[in-house]
């Protein structure tokens, strides 16, 4: 029996470095500092566990080029609701990803340009940018743009026992983004950065039967007399198309003792009628040169997509249907805390030229749902609860990164 | 594309705006306080990419997660 698995955190790819790469560019005048750092992260929640290496060098050359390189894993185990109520079992996937960029400074202009490509067992992905960013007057501004166009084969791996039997394409996606940045001294203590950026997804489907921008494991639910559960499944169906508008609103100021604060708003909204905000404070705190610390408090909300619903009445009731829980209403409230410490220096080996620096970060999320239900239910109590009726679902996730920081 | 348009008028208002604007109101030797490392708005790119990883696949929105700027052309 063919079973079906989902990979919502593999849905993601190539955009991660992308703005990475493209927020070194907004620094402009400056070349990025040389370092190189070596990551283990760590995702645990909602059934999943997803963990990997990451590898960020970065070298400058003649003052004027500044190369680097990342390659990253995410090995996953999941068995999350979505795996549960498919009825699929256990799965394990891993990504690979490697980018590179490179960043040219000519006067007050750098011009950056890169490449990302990942891997997994049914999607792949690549990825090009292009960026230019400008500092002018006196240096107290920055103005940055960027566009980055990304080409996905997708596919959809079949499995029998637990063991892919089989992978079939269900089509390409062409992704375009375009970014515009800006930001400002405002006081000897206060930068303030706006940023805008419009995504759009142009997909292709080899089956017209077969959307491609979902995830092609997931199923929407309907009501059904005839089922034990009272509902049946059927195919996700989603549009060719999205297209997304964010833009985000930052300040950082620096507190009259050595600490900074950090604060953060962005607001989104895209074609498929998903609003979104979320706010972020945070504050970096060091002591005496040996320890930083670092505390955030993250609180993200979301509307549904318009061809969102819980429990549809019936079959193909929209000409679009989802039942992804990323699509959902629903919020997210993250509290952060990390620290940094300047291990040269306690081992009193750092010089000039070189410092080397010992890193943790974790991330408690609490997810709350307010339209996707707990179906597993019907699996642990099953005729306790009618279609439409299960509890609310929710789930906490802690996310880790340990790593070494070499800069030289 | 339209959103996109707009935001080339509106960088290139603020572009001609600025450039009216002769002295800068932060002289460069005011700026140590801006040019520490803990008022970049990203400090560590390799775990800022992963984490903006883990939003982008659990919540519906996507763009503009980027630092935005930060540090000041101090160096």
């Amino acid at each position: 029996m063919a079973v079906a698995v989902t990979k919502p955190f593999l849905r993601i790819v190539g955009a991660t470095l992308i703005s990475v790469a493209f927020a070194f560019s907004s620094y402009a005048a400056v070349l990025p500092e040389e370092r190189a750092d070596l990551l283990a992260h760590s995702y645990q929640g909602g059934g999943m566990d997803i963990t990997g290496p990451s590898l960020l060098v970065r070298k400058n050359f003649l003052e004027k080029v500044s190369v680097s390189a990342n390659y990253y894993i995410d090995n996953v185990s999941s068995a999350s609701i979505d795996v549960l109520t498919s009825g699929a079992s256990e799965y394990e996937e891993q990504r690979k990803e490697y980018s590179f960029s490179a960043d040219y400074l000519y006067n007050k202009t750098t011009f950056s340009t890169g490449y990302t490509n990942s891997e997994e067992s049914d999607y792949s992905a690549e990825t090009i940018f292009f960026g230019v960013s400008q500092d002018f007057f006196g240096d107290l501004s920055t103005i940055s743009l960027g566009y980055a166009q990304g080409d996905d084969l997708v596919s959809r791996n079949e499995y029998t026992d637990g063991a892919l039997v089989g992978n079939t394409i269900i089509g390409t996606v062409k992704r375009q983004n375009y970014r515009l940045s800006f930001s400002q001294v405002i006081t000897t203590n206060l930068i303030m950065g706006l940023g805008f950026e419009t995504v759009t997804d142009q997909a292709n489907r080899e089956d017209d039967d077969i959307s491609v921008l979902n995830n092609p494991y997931r199923s929407v639910r309907f009501r059904s007399a005839q089922s034990g559960t009272g509902y049946a499944t059927q195919r996700e169906f989603y549009p060719d198309t999205r297209t997304s508008d964010a833009v985000a609103l930052r300040a950082m100021y620096y507190l009259p003792w050595r600490a900074s604060v950090r604060a953060e708003y962005r607001f989104f909204t895209d074609t498929w009628g998903i609003e979104a905000s979320n706010y972020e404070l945070k504050m970096i705190h060091p002591i005496e040169d040996l320890v930083t610390i670092e505390g955030k408090y993250r609180y993200y909300e979301q509307t549904a997509s318009t061809f969102y619903r819980d429990l549809f009445d019936e079959p193909n009731e929209l000409n679009f249907r989802a039942r992804d829980k990323e699509m959902s209403t629903f919020n997210n409230t993250t509290f952060g805390l990390g620290a940094t410490l300047n291990l040269g220096k306690l081992l009193k080996w750092n010089a000039a030229e070189h410092e080397l620096m010992l890193n943790f970060f974790v991330d408690h999320m609490m997810f709350s749902y307010d339209d996707f239900r707990d179906l597993t239910v019907h699996t642990s109590n099953p005729g306790a609860f009618n279609a439409g009726e299960e509890p609310l679902y929710e789930f906490d996730a802690q996310v880790y990164r340990l790593f070494l920081t070499y800069k030289y | 594309m339209k959103t996109f348009a707009k935001m080339l008028l509106a960088s290139g208002v603020v572009l001609g705006l600025s450039g009216c604007a002769i002295d800068p109101w932060v002289k460069p030797y005011e700026r140590q306080n801006l040019a520490d490392p803990i008022m970049s708005f990203e400090r560590d790119a390799i775990q800022t990419g992963y984490v903006h990883h883990v939003y982008q696949a659990r919540e519906g929105a996507r763009g503009a997660e980027g630092g935005g700027g930060g540090g000041c052309g101090c160096n």
